[in-house]
């Protein structure tokens, strides 16, 4: 029962006709090549979505967006106090060291703790807007992690503050923070994919990643130096935890802001290290996301 | 639009679309460990597969749409409407099926994208990048959405957050926004049954205008009023199936006989 009247594509079967009039399949997976370029020009978005996440966190609160620095604050504190003053896991370590060591070791890695934490539910907390709108899914993991990234920048005011008030000043060393928090970004959006990828289809990941999580961070030395905790063990058990991606990205910043924390305190190759790390989780996690463009809104 | 033979030109054709919705925790409670762990012992085979049950939302529909037609979708609740837009628009995968578009699809609406903890003013930038506006179109557009929406007859409202808003002006802006944009193929959710009686005799002037821009449009109503004044075409869905394709005024009238209106 239809309401077309004879015509010349009547004997025409569907994909014929579609073929006919250059009709493409709808939500098809677009090439890695299509897919980089439709990211690319949904970036104001992808920025704009961030800072608008960032803003709406605290915009019921009284005292509003002075929490961005607040939270971070009270969050060194707290660890301070309990690792620092308590347990006195600042073995080996002066305490104009330690407190910026530690407070280092906190921001850097709640960066990264964060930006998996929100990727897990990036797809499946936001199936609303992934039924509703077309856009790279990218977008969204690449997103949290940027407002992550932005998050981190209004911790690194109170680092600073730190850092000055426990003797380390300004120098040309404190330029390479820039380039370390660059690879460590680009590895926790490789990061952010992979996980917002497994959690669209096993949401239960949710549940499960605040103790992979809290595992990995004490297994990183947040709050003590690695190879003097291990002294005794073997030396490979140091060296795995040094090389693992977080604990190369906290060495790198304790090393560019810190005085009296140097060079030997960081594995050899670090920069080689991170880079690998974050180009191999960067683009893999990329394409790895990619792969199932076409799956995700599928509850 | 010419419409002899030749200028029929197809812009949506959907070849024997299925599409199944999976629910977690649909089946028997989740949530009690008893059922789960009967659900362990039993393992009966059927519709639930390990706590997964799967929903049948659309069954082998299949249909060509052609350029400057208006489609209307009508059946009852859960009848599948939506899902079928949202498979046309791409943003659904389906089963098995295909969907074949003249360009992108959009469906009108942006609500999933808009942040109730921010202002109408932000909203707006936010909403018009989710839908795929660069900065300068958003700019030279800003004004004409906020006055569409007419949010700012009562004062200056637009730089307060949306969560502050009533229901009626949320909804004026949401649509105000949504409408901004140009599509090749529209597709309308139930949006003409917002706001007051003045802002939806606009709002149906503006669909009239978005129909006229892009080639193809399907409207989704309950409303068979709206139906009959803006569709020549309407698709008849019950429960996942193709019931009745044709002319607006034979399929309503049979809609009518079979609901009892």
């Amino acid at each position: 029962m239809t309401s077309a009247r004879p015509s010349a594509d009547d004997g025409l079967s569907p994909a014929e006709l579609a073929a006919k009039y250059g009709l493409s399949v709808s939500g098809a997976r677009p090439g890695l090549r299509e897919y980089i370029r439709q990211l690319w020009g949904r970036r104001h978005f992808i920025l704009a979505f961030s800072q608008a996440k960032l803003t709406a966190q605290y915009s019921q609160a009284k005292l509003g967006q002075v929490w961005q620095v607040v939270t971070p604050l009270l969050n060194a504190f707290v660890y301070f106090l309990i690792f620092g003053v308590i347990i006195g896991a600042d073995r080996g370590m002066p305490r104009e060291v330690y407190v910026p060591f530690l407070v280092t070791g906190v921001f850097v890695f709640t960066f990264t703790q964060s930006s998996v934490m929100a990727g897990v539910r990036a797809i499946s907390g936001n199936l609303g807007l992934v039924r509703a709108l077309h856009f790279p899914r990218a977008s969204l993991p690449i997103s949290f992690a940027l407002q992550q990234l932005q998050q981190l920048l209004f911790s690194m005011v109170v680092l600073v503050a730190v850092a000055v008030i426990f003797g380390s000043y300004p120098s040309a060393s404190w330029l390479l923070v820039v380039p370390a928090l660059v690879l460590q970004f680009v590895f926790n959006a490789g990061l952010a994919l992979v996980v917002a990828r497994m959690g669209a289809k096993t949401p239960d990941l949710a549940q499960l990643m605040p103790f992979i999580m809290r595992t990995w961070m004490y297994a990183s030395g947040v709050m003590f130096s690695i190879p003097v905790m291990l002294e005794d063990k073997p030396a490979w058990i140091s060296d795995l935890l040094q090389y693992n991606p977080a604990a190369l990205h906290m060495d790198l910043i304790r090393f560019a802001l810190i005085d009296g924390y140097g060079g030997s305190n960081l594995p050899p190759h670090v920069w080689f290290a991170t880079l690998a790390w974050s180009v191999v989780i960067g683009v893999g996690g990329f394409v790895y996301f990619w792969k199932a463009e076409e799956r995700y809104g599928r509850g | 639009m010419a419409d002899t033979d030749q200028g029929r030109v197809p812009t949506v054709i959907a070849d024997d679309v299925h599409i199944v919705y999976r629910v977690n925790g649909g089946g028997g409670g989740r949530g009690s460990a008893t059922a789960a762990l009967s659900r362990i012992i039993r393992r009966r085979k059927g519709q639930t597969d390990r706590g997964v049950r799967k929903v049948h939302a659309v069954r082998g529909v299949s249909f060509t749409a052609y350029r400057g037609e208006a489609i209307g979708l009508i059946g009852t609740n859960g009848s599948g409407k939506s899902t079928l837009l949202r498979a046309i628009a791409g943003l659904l995968p389906t089963e098995s099926g295909k969907v074949y578009t003249d360009g992108q699809p959009s469906l009108l609406g942006v609500n999933a994208a808009l942040m109730s903890d921010l202002t109408g003013e932000r909203n707006v930038i936010l909403g018009g990048l989710a839908m795929g506006m660069d900065r300068e179109e958003i700019k030279s557009r800003y004004q004409d959405i906020v006055d569409f929406s007419g949010i700012n007859e009562k004062g200056d409202f637009i730089s307060l957050p949306m969560r502050t808003y009533s229901s009626g002006m949320g909804a004026r802006l949401r649509f105000a926004i949504a409408a901004a944009k140009q599509h090749d193929v529209l597709m309308i959710d139930e949006a003409l049954a917002t706001g007051d009686r003045k802002f939806q005799i606009r709002s149906e002037a503006r669909i009239r205008e978005l129909r006229k821009e892009a080639g193809t449009v399907f409207l989704v109503s309950h409303s068979n009023k709206s139906i009959r004044d803006t569709c020549d075409r309407v698709l008849w869905l019950e429960k996942g199936e193709l019931l009745m394709d044709g002319p607006t005024d034979e399929v309503i009238a049979a809609y009518e006989r079979e609901t009892g209106k």
